[in-house]
């Protein structure tokens, strides 16, 4: 059974542009200090930045959960918001509902979500329309970056 | 290449020192679309870019960048530039625009990470 050495969950608020990203770069911090592979600690820090980003654009609040055990890196974004008609649409690379609004923002280009699965090693989404989405990540510390 | 060189081949300013002496750049990203700039692992890149919000700094923080290059004439707002002294990442600018810019850091050596 994996040891868990550390967890932590953080608010992300829909729509705050101006700290949009910064609960990712404190997971930087934290994965940094642990003295963990940098190529690990990158793509478990870009699937926490995706998804905060998701969660700033498209939804109303989310909770970003990190664990970290002596196995794995698990990120869970568990978002309040209007959720996903057509998931396997929205994991099309290129496929976006963005606004002209996000994309001024540099987000929006349908690259978020193929992202976080690109950087996981395992990768659950599950959404419902007019409630949420959940976006669960995990990253093995034994992987080849 | 280092910084320096490729400040001089942009004419670039420099708006954020942040101990970019010595600096070296061996691949370059260059995107407004920060998704773009994350898509692929090049760490220790040159971000070229016309977004100037404070996402195209934390972007450049979770992607490992060494420099920023705001292209187009871009002028950050100051807490933009802040982030980046905080984090040690050197920021310049360029009246170039990013076409412009690719080409003249591909001629010389530099080549893309995405």
């Amino acid at each position: 059974m994996a040891e868990e050495l550390l967890g932590c969950c953080y608010r992300v608020h829909g729509r705050d542009y101006d700290t949009g990203g910064e609960k990712s770069t404190e997971i930087k911090s934290i994965l940094t200090s642990l003295d963990l592979d940098p190529a690990i600690v990158r793509r478990a820090v870009v699937v926490a930045f995706e998804a905060e980003m998701n969660v700033v654009m498209y939804a109303d609040e989310g909770a970003l959960t990190l664990t970290i055990t002596d196995e794995d890196i698990t990120l869970e974004m568990e978002d309040t918001g209007p959720g996903i008609p057509d998931i396997a649409l929205a994991m099309q690379e290129g496929w976006s509902t963005a606004t002209d609004e996000m994309r001024e923002r540099g987000f929006g280009f349908g690259m978020g979500l193929p992202n976080i699965r690109r950087n996981s090693d395992e990768f659950e989404i599950a959404s419902e329309v007019g409630r949420g989405t959940v976006v669960l990540s995990r990253i093995r510390l034994d992987g080849d970056g | 290449m280092d910084l320096e060189q490729i400040a001089a081949a942009l004419s670039c300013d420099t708006l954020c020192a942040a101990g970019g002496d010595g600096v070296d750049i061996d691949v370059v990203v260059a995107s407004d679309g920060m998704s773009e700039i994350l898509a692929f692992h090049c760490p220790h890149a040159l971000m070229l870019t016309g977004l100037t919000n404070i996402q195209s700094v934390r972007t450049a923080i979770v992607a490992d960048v060494s420099a920023i290059v705001y292209v187009r004439g871009k002028h950050p707002p100051g807490e933009v530039l802040d982030l980046a002294l905080e984090k040690g990442i050197p920021v310049l600018n360029t009246a170039l625009g990013m076409f412009d810019c690719c080409g003249i850091l591909y001629g010389a050596g530099l080549r893309g990470g995405m």
